[in-house]
């Protein structure tokens, strides 16, 4: 198996940990990986901040990028929504036919890491030791648009030594929203504090999600609270054995 | 006086050509605990009631795409059924009257009351009204306006404003509907058990029902096929405003239509469980223009364009006209719950508010609303008739940015600037890779000992007001990546 990686922009420069994690895992399984040093971002702040041709660039570069690869892994769902559920629109505007073509034919090529590792390698035991309390918040991405279920909860459930605490109200969104984030600060930080009383409810170590967008809101607010728990990205878990323990991640 | 009970002097503005934007607007309700509160109560409890109700219903997912096919076929042939309508209901005695924008539909229902020498008018809920703001105008000229729904009347009593479509005091609790009651109906001793308080609202409005000549009322659907009109509800006191006035006024948005009476089979399973959490709603009332000795003698409908047919116009704004208010969109969403209604300066707010009111006002107003989401897509999971809320969010963002960006105080604005100047670096790895460079040195003159960034200026202090940012690690990942020895890496393992 060989599979491109697209380390996106946030993850690239603010959680470059989870990046070499998901090359620690998929390695061990045996994909051989690529990377397109070029790569950059997918476009969706531009997209759902209302730059539309900003954001139709950025979907031409990675679709240009990425046309011939075997299978493209994104270890960030709303990455990976935006591509789906916005990149049709956005070429569709334009009417450039020939990158609509070549869009169509990479879309079914292009995965969420644990979508990945389930639906392509046919993998839910992937060999991780994690003896730590977790609890797992569904961003909202993952949950809705790209309708992940239980995928994460399967992978997570054959990770030796994790204890794996339900999280209420799974299905409420955390407040970031991207550049709703600053944009709302104060409704955002409202609808935070809400997600953190139910997070710190389940008595947790680790807060994991497959988005460190989420995790880098609720860990802010963690850190700023002083609280004892922390953000991991799911892929650190995963990429974490006996011998070799999850980098330290504050 | 109690502090969370609403006052006029600082009764919520609902007028989206006057109401501050919606960052703004949120802030009192923020830092009001009491309404906070009473508003996650009330969703938690409507929703709950309403996810029970679904997952009986084994179809459920069957259902959302008829009435989501009913509603856009209505839409699709819009016309020709509003005209159908307009034939049926006429030779069944209506009189039906078309009104262009909010001046027109005020100016034909005040006519109609002058025609009927009323000098007052009860009301059935109809957010469509308050659309058109017709209770002051109604007021000004001289004619009193009484609401006959439970929610309406507390709110006019107590000189607040609706924050929910469906349940519009959905923001006042029992003790404070106690209160306003007390005051203005000048009652002593009066309890805040709800028998009380339901008692003291019917001794209120039995007069009222039976003095009135004119009642005014919206439309939940209207019949194309028979010209008949719906409503539904749950207090049965819009039954009384449709049967016992000598004159009946409906005025209904031409979005309204259903082409066939059977449609209503589809939409009043989806519009009660969503609504209310019913299978189905306490009083439905169907009518077809006027008959001798039952009911009212004369029957009007005004038909309300107000900005639909230029909604109608846009490809994918056109969903949101399928709306059936039922209020599902706004229990689910986590903004309103922290907010409720007010803070979106609408009578509509919420999600379909965030999307509608722009749209009714042109884009010329109300234009922090399609920001006022984390697009989390709870809307569109609960819409009854699959209006893909995030996706016109997303369009509407867009329509506002195009406007915004040929504007010269936008050139320099912080988030314009930024994401102009962003879309160029990812343009280019290498400019990205300086980017990266420089953030970590701008960033680095910001971020503590314990390495973490707990203070930023301009719009990131927007972030750090409640949240600290990691500060940026020594490494990005492409850095590693070549570190590790290009090819090589290639072959795995």
């Amino acid at each position: 198996m060989r599979a491109s990686l697209f380390i996106t922009c946030y993850n690239d420069t603010l959680f470059p940990e989870t990046g070499r994690a998901v090359v620690a895992l998929l390695e061990r399984l045996g994909v051989v990986l690529d990377f397109h040093p070029q790569q950059t971002c997918c476009g969706q702040m531009h997209a759902n901040t209302g730059f539309r041709p900003e954001a139709f660039s950025l979907a031409r570069r990675f679709v240009r990028m990425y046309q011939d690869a075997e299978a493209v892994v994104i270890p960030s769902s709303s990455c990976v929504a935006m591509i789906r559920e916005q990149y049709a629109g956005l070429i569709e505007e334009r009417g450039d036919a020939s990158l609509r073509r070549a869009f169509e034919t990479l879309l079914p090529r292009v995965f969420e890491l644990s979508e990945y590792l389930i639906d392509e390698l046919g993998v839910e035991d992937v060999g991780a030791y994690f003896p730590h309390r977790v609890t797992y918040h569904a961003s909202c991405h993952g949950l809705r648009a790209l309708a992940l279920g239980d995928r994460p909860g399967r992978l997570l459930a054959k990770v030796r030594g994790l204890d794996l605490v339900p999280l209420a109200n799974l299905d409420r969104c955390c407040g970031f929203g991207g550049t709703f984030s600053v944009k709302n600060g104060e409704v955002s930080s409202a609808m935070l504090a809400e997600k953190l009383r139910d997070v710190a409810d389940t008595r947790a170590e680790y807060c994991t999600a497959l988005d460190n967008s989420c995790l880098m809101h609720m860990g802010g607010a963690m850190h700023r609270q002083f609280a004892g728990m922390k953000t991991i990205h799911l892929a650190e878990i995963l990429a974490s054995t006996e011998g070799v323990p999850a980098e330290a991640c504050a | 006086m109690n502090a969370a009970t609403p006052h006029p002097a600082n009764r919520p503005v609902l007028d989206p050509a006057h109401a501050p934007p919606f960052p703004v607007a949120a802030l009192p309700v923020l830092r009001n605990p009491q309404l906070r509160k009473n508003v996650a109560h009330a969703v938690d409890v409507i929703q709950a009631k309403r996810a029970r109700l679904v997952e009986e219903k084994a179809d459920w997912q069957a259902l959302r795409s008829a009435a989501a096919a009913i509603r856009a076929h209505a839409l699709e042939n819009l016309g020709a059924y509003l005209e159908l309508f307009e034939t049926r209901c006429t030779a069944a005695g209506g009189q039906v009257h078309w009104a262009a924008d909010a001046d027109e539909a005020r100016q034909i229902i005040l006519d109609l009351l002058r025609r009927e020498c009323a000098s007052e008018v009860i009301k059935i809920k109809t957010m469509t009204s308050a659309e058109i703001q017709l209770n002051p105008f109604l007021e000004a000229a001289g004619i009193e306006v009484f609401e006959t729904d439970l929610a309406e009347i507390i709110l006019q009593l107590g000189e607040d404003e609706p924050s929910h479509i469906v349940a519009p005091a959905l923001h006042v609790n029992r003790s404070q509907v106690r209160e306003i009651f007390a005051r203005r109906m000048g009652i002593e001793n009066l309890s805040d058990n709800p028998q009380a308080l339901t008692a003291a609202a019917r001794n209120y409005l039995r007069e009222k029902f039976l003095r009135a000549p004119v009642a005014i009322g919206g439309a939940n659907f209207l019949i194309a096929e028979t010209g008949s009109v719906a409503v539904v509800e749950s207090e049965g006191n819009g039954r009384m405003c449709l049967t016992l006035p000598r004159t009946l006024i409906t005025l209904a948005g031409i979005e309204k239509v259903l082409p066939r009476y059977q449609d209503l089979e589809v939409m009043l399973q989806v519009l009660a469980r969503s609504a209310t959490g019913e299978r189905m709603n306490p009083y439905t009332s169907l009518w077809t223009g006027v008959t001798p000795g039952d009911g009212p003698e004369r029957f009007h409908v005004v038909l309300l364009d107000n900005g639909r047919s230029r909604i109608l116009a846009r490809r994918t704004e056109r969903q949101t006209l399928r709306c059936i208010r039922c209020g599902a969109c706004m229990n689910a969403c986590p903004v309103y719950r922290q907010t409720g209604g007010h803070a979106y300066g609408s009578v509509y707010p919420g999600p379909i508010g965030a999307i509608l009111t722009p749209q009714l006002m042109q884009m010329r107003h109300a234009q922090s609303l399609p920001f006022a989401s984390s697009l989390c897509g709870a809307c569109y999971e609960v819409c009854p008739v699959k209006i893909n809320i995030p996706e016109v969010l997303i369009d509407l963002r867009a329509q506002i940015t195009d406007q915004e960006r040929s504007r010269m105080g936008r050139v320099f604005d912080p988030m314009y600037l930024g994401l102009r100047v962003a879309v160029l670096i990812f343009s280019r790895a290498w400019l990205f890779h300086s980017a990266q460079r420089i953030a970590r040195i701008g960033l680095g003159l910001f971020t503590r000992k314990d390495g973490w960034i707990h203070a930023l200026p301009s719009i990131g202090a927007e972030w750090t007001q409640t949240r600290d940012l990691r500060g940026l690690p020594k490494q990005t990942f492409h850095a590693w990546w070549a570190n590790r020895g290009g090819v090589a890496t290639r072959e795995g393992r």
